[in-house]
């Protein structure tokens, strides 16, 4: 460390000397500067060629992916592969997941395809009066959109076994993505008055296929080519992807190659993932419900002792904008505003805060929101008596599931999971 | 005021005819062989299905062929990807019954558009149609679904009826900014 900064001086004062003969003037506050008294330097990290042409994070920041679930579906699985990965909410603040970070679900592991841009087309055709064949370059030069959406996995469900909030909420992400609107396309195509779905294929090995409502497509569906500033990256979808805002994951189509104006519900193997008994339980499994969870303090952190906290988390909703969030920190006995960072958008993730100072005794802290269309997120023990069904620990909402995370606060300041 | 009468005619007509042309001219006109080869989506009325045929007996041999017992198992159970053959018998209700493809899809076209699009892992697209027909015969076969000897092919096909009946639910017609279930307040 001493001869690290000794080094600095040197260079410094060499420097100086090297501006002063430059630039005739300067030489006094310079030499002030080197001559000031000593104080720690950091450690420096040395400039590369690679870390000017692409900057990395910080090794203190350590954050990562894990596999999901934990304890559940084995992952890797007996092939090898990673399915489901969760990003780290925990460690999350404002409202975007860094591409790095965010979550990937797939149908068939961790391999993805490796496209070339140039030859990657989009063919829409089936009910329209004029099919037609976009490359990405024919995409680029269309008026675009640049939107912030969540996109969630259907299996984004917590449960008492989970101890972080990676564990019971990571397969949720938001990002601003950038595209052009499905909407722009199809109408440069000319839909026919007797389509009422569209079916969209990726071009990843199982070619996975979901069925959409048309009204869908004219509303808010982005074929996106960016993502936080850059080109979509493999595991979301490069060169491009469907973005359906508020729908479940797995209709965001990544890779997307072809969409289909169809007349009926085509029922190929996505939407056979989707068949209910019930046609209730059906729309449940379709836009994704108002939700929130609380991410700082949550499972397995540590407060380290009485006093001031802001409570920070996310709140989003498949039905709009977030209109409110309520943070109580006694067990859901009372209830209080918590405050927006930022305006929320819809269909995305909203950051919200609420200032507390924790007296140091057990309690519980959680989260509920409604959203712009007057959707309320239920606790589990609301939606089983709305369905009229005996409530146990084990209640599994139906749908998505939308329901309040509750983290414990113990008295040495650690935190645990609400359900367990 | 004649000319405004031709005037308003026209515009409605102009109107008309825009919300039916290209805006930007973007995007280049696919051929048919292009949108034939590309297309490989069968929805339920099995209008896409080509040309070909099979049965369970060539799809168990097809079966065999193509390693799928690797990992789907010999009978089509106890393999490490999901199981194919349903252990609960008939009498067991459908929606009782594992929520396996080949047995609680409604449309035979379901399988058949899989088994194309998705099948074998890592040699997807490269089954012969005949194949699909024969292999998507095979586990309707093992699920009681269809008799050893019946022929699949793209009459046939769409037309098997399968145990799930019509007992599963449409979805509702969705709209922007409506809740995801009517009275639902959550």
């Amino acid at each position: 460390m001493g001869s690290k900064r000794l080094d600095r001086r040197e260079l410094l004062k060499s420097s100086a000397k090297v501006a002063g003969g430059l630039t005739l003037g300067a030489v006094a506050p310079a030499s002030a500067h080197a001559q000031a008294p000593a104080h720690e330097h950091p450690t420096m990290i040395k400039g590369s060629k690679e870390l000017i042409a692409y900057g990395e994070r910080s090794h203190f920041v350590t954050s990562v992916r894990i596999s999901h679930p934990p304890g559940g579906r084995p992952s890797p699985d007996a092939f090898g592969k990673v399915f489901h990965v969760a990003a780290p909410l925990q460690d999350s603040v404002g409202v975007i997941t860094p591409s790095s970070l965010f979550y990937v679900a797939t149908t068939r592991g961790s391999f993805m395809p490796d496209i070339d841009p140039t030859q990657h087309t989009l063919m829409i055709h089936g009910l329209v009066d004029r099919p037609l064949t976009f490359t990405m370059e024919d995409l680029k030069r269309l008026p675009s959109v640049t939107r912030l959406h969540f996109i969630e996995c259907a299996g984004n469900r917590h449960n008492a076994r989970h101890k972080t909030v990676q564990e019971t909420h990571g397969m949720t992400s938001c990002a601003e993505w950038t595209g052009v609107l499905l909407s722009t396309l199809l109408k440069e195509c000319g839909v026919k008055g007797t389509a009422t779905w569209f079916v969209a294929e990726g071009a990843e090995e199982v070619k996975g296929a979901s069925s959409m409502p048309v009204a869908k497509a004219m509303d808010d569906v982005l074929v996106a080519y960016g993502m936080n500033g850059e080109p979509l990256r493999p595991q979301q979808g490069f060169p491009l992807r469907l973005v359906i805002p508020g729908f479940e994951g797995i209709f965001s189509t990544k890779y997307v190659r072809r969409i289909k104006l169809v007349d009926r519900y085509y029922l190929n193997y996505n939407d056979f993932g989707h068949l209910d008994q019930d046609p209730k339980v059906a729309a449940l499994d379709y836009q994704i419900g108002p939700k929130s969870v609380i991410t700082y303090p949550s499972g397995e952190q540590q407060l380290p002792g009485r006093g001031f906290y802001e409570i920070s988390g996310l709140a989003w909703s498949g039905g709009g904008a977030i209109r409110s969030v309520e943070v109580s920190t006694d067990g859901g006995k009372k209830w209080n505003r918590a405050e927006f960072k930022g305006t929320p958008q819809r269909m995305a993730h909203t950051r919200f805060g609420y200032q507390w100072n924790w007296d140091g005794n057990e309690t519980v802290i959680m989260s509920r929101c409604t959203d712009e269309i007057g959707q309320a997120q239920p606790t589990r023990e609301q939606v089983a008596k709305y369905w009229n069904v005996p409530f146990d620990r084990n209640y599994r909402v139906p749908g998505l599931d939308n329901s309040v995370q509750p983290w414990r606060i113990a008295r040495d300041g650690s935190v645990h999971n609400g359900l367990a | 005021m004649g000319w405004l009468r031709v005037l308003v005619f026209l515009l409605l007509m102009g109107g008309s005819a825009l919300a039916q042309s290209p805006t930007y001219g973007v995007g280049r006109t696919p051929t048919a062989e292009e949108i034939r080869a590309l297309d490989i989506s069968v929805g339920p009325t099995g209008e896409e299905l080509p040309p070909g045929q099979g049965s369970a007996k060539q799809g168990a041999e097809v079966y065999k062929q193509k390693g799928c017992a690797a990992c789907h198992g010999a009978t089509g159970i106890g393999g490490p990807a999901p199981a194919l053959k349903s252990k609960a018998g008939p009498d067991v209700p459908i929606w009782q019954r594992e929520r396996i493809l080949p047995l609680r899809s409604p449309f035979a076209t379901t399988v058949w558009d899989y088994l194309n699009r998705g099948m074998p892992v890592n040699r997807e697209g490269t089954l012969t149609a005949d194949e699909v027909y024969a292999l998507t015969a095979f586990l309707l076969y093992i699920n009681g679904v269809i008799p050893e000897d019946e022929v699949l092919d793209a009459e046939s096909l769409p037309k098997v009826k399968m145990p799930i009946g019509d007992d599963y639910a449409s979805l509702p017609d969705w709209k922007p900014r409506t809740r995801r279930l009517r009275g639902y307040p959550y």
